[in-house]
């Protein structure tokens, strides 16, 4: 590694030191992240799980349908959450001490994207302890849950960058419900609680255009080994991430000449 | 006259012989403006319910082919969720006008004046009743409009805002409680998530006996929220269904009286404090 690369590392890995270190010593800020994909686990698959004899509901076991929900839900919310906190840093000057030394500064949204991850992973393990406790049944492949697995960290990665893009124009926690609104609505007119098919209405129209549509039926067909369109899938969290990147970039050129 | 005896008195106050009456409007008239004046008190509580239901009557329109779901328009069922989601925004706008107040040194000076404890509460939850109000009539005319049946008729639309009303201050009083024990807005916040578990975790989305998780069937039977849903939907699926409108009505009148009685204790103690 170059010294320019050691320094973009060495102060990427201090802003995720420091988002963890507070995640750590701070249980209140992390611990809705963790709760509310667990709450709405709880809340879907529990109670609606009748929903199954429902006529053309093929699909054979609904608390996995609603945990590769849950997964996406965490990926795109680790982002958010990680939003808040960048928000945060920027409204009480930490983030902006951290401008004035790195040269790079792309590397504080890459430290925000180690943290958004660790916050992932970390959402990740315990709803799936939860899940195979309550009776998911994972009968895909190691490669189709590797697939599985590399759609939630694009998406995720994906939720980060537009929720940096966001936190760093507006630099204030003020922003937050700027940041979350656009992630609930992406994740409420997706195929939530029943397979495309049934849906009807304007939700059915927006769930064939909402790009995580493509990912949830992906993971879903993928955690049962059933044939799916991970190309797909792949390609649109691609595109998204894209996007992002170039909303992300500009957001921390606002930052910069915010000063 | 002296400085030290010059009082500033508002047009009709009569000082420390100002009737209770005359307290609960000075302050109820302060909640409604405040509430009219920032539409980010009510906006949310009216517009995430109704995008909500939107979601959930095309979403999970599949629901109506279920044997025995007692309706065919989904809709109509998943109105009652809408009306208390309305009801429990309610809570957190009550919770947080009052924490603001104390924050910014309002509630202080009012413990200045002779006013009494009671015209505080009453005054704060009368902007809330009308909250309720409003966005019931709201609910009512969005879902009419896109389908929804109302099976109990136009006697039935006054039941529905009476209920809306009462539920609306039974959850208000909790929220002032929260607020004058917590003094703190984010502490208000706090809360609504514990509301949206009591929301979730109810017979909201399919009627309790079409529940197959039986965990989630227990919690449903014990959640009050559950009693307050199925209430405002008999208005609209069933007509007029006694037992599920005297549960409602029983539920909310005891939330009510809780809350009262929790948001008077806290006030008693916020006033020992400061």
């Amino acid at each position: 590694m170059n010294p320019l690369q050691t320094r973009f590392a060495r102060a990427a890995r201090v802003i995720a030191w420091r988002q963890l270190h507070v995640m750590v010593s701070k249980p209140s800020l992390f611990l809705p992240s963790l709760i509310f994909p667990l709450f709405f686990f709880a809340a879907f698959a529990g109670g609606l799980s009748a929903i199954t004899e429902a006529p053309g509901f093929d699909y054979p076991n609904y608390t996995t349908f609603q945990y590769v929900f849950v997964l996406m839900q965490s990926a795109v919310f680790g982002g958010v959450f990680t939003g808040f906190a960048i928000a945060t840093d920027f409204e009480f000057g930490f983030a902006r001490r951290m401008m004035l030394a790195t040269r790079n500064r792309s590397a504080l949204v890459a430290g925000y994207a180690i943290t958004a991850l660790a916050r992932a992973l970390l959402v990740w393990a315990v709803v799936t302890a939860v899940a195979l406790a309550t009776g998911a049944e994972i009968t895909g492949s190691g490669v189709d849950l590797f697939g599985i697995l590399v759609i939630a960290v694009l998406l995720n990665f994906a939720a980060v960058l537009f929720a940096s893009g966001l936190a760093m124009r507006f630099r204030t926690l003020q922003a937050a419900p700027l940041i979350q609104l656009p992630a609930f609505l992406l994740i409420m007119t997706a195929p939530v609680d029943v397979p495309r098919e049934l849906i009807e209405g304007w939700v059915a129209t927006a769930a064939d255009i909402n790009p995580m549509t493509a990912m949830l039926e992906a993971g879903r067909n993928l955690i049962i080994g059933a044939p799916a369109e991970t190309l797909l899938a792949l390609g649109v969290v691609a595109g998204l991430i894209a996007v992002m990147v170039n909303w992300a970039r500009t957001g921390l050129r606002r930052a910069e000449a915010a000063g | 006259m002296s400085a030290g005896t010059a009082v500033l008195r508002a047009p009709g106050f009569a000082g420390a012989h100002t009737g209770m009456l005359t307290q609960v409007g000075y302050l109820a008239r302060r909640s409604i403006t405040r509430t009219v004046r920032q539409p980010i008190l009510f906006v949310p509580s009216l517009v995430f319910p109704l995008f909500l239901l939107a979601v959930n009557a095309s979403g999970l329109s599949a629901a109506t082919s279920l044997p025995d779901f007692p309706t065919d328009s989904y809709l109509s069922f998943a109105l009652g969720l809408t009306f208390m989601q309305g009801a429990l925004f309610a809570t957190m706008g009550a919770g947080q006008s009052i924490a603001g107040d104390i924050q910014h040194g309002f509630f202080n000076r009012l413990q200045l004046t002779p006013l009494r404890g009671q015209a505080l509460i009453a005054g704060q939850l009368a902007g809330v009743m009308i909250q309720g109000l409003v966005q019931g009539v709201a609910y009512l005319v969005v879902a009419l409009a896109f389908g929804a049946h109302f099976e109990a008729g136009p006697a039935g639309v006054l039941v529905l805002f009476a209920l809306s009303a009462l539920v609306g201050l039974a959850f208000g009083s909790l929220g002032l409680a929260i607020g004058l024990r917590t003094g703190n807005g984010e502490s208000v916040q706090g809360v609504f998530p514990l509301m949206f578990v009591l929301l979730f975790l109810s017979s909201g989305a399919l009627p309790r006996d079409l529940i197959a998780a039986d965990w989630f069937q227990a919690v449903a039977t014990i959640n009050p929220v559950s009693y307050l849903i199925e209430g405002f939907r008999s208005l609209f699926i069933t007509g007029w269904d006694g037992e599920a409108l005297g549960l409602a009505f029983a539920v909310a009148l005891g939330v009510l009286v809780f809350g009262m009685w929790a948001a008077t204790s806290a006030l008693s103690g916020r006033m020992e404090r400061t």
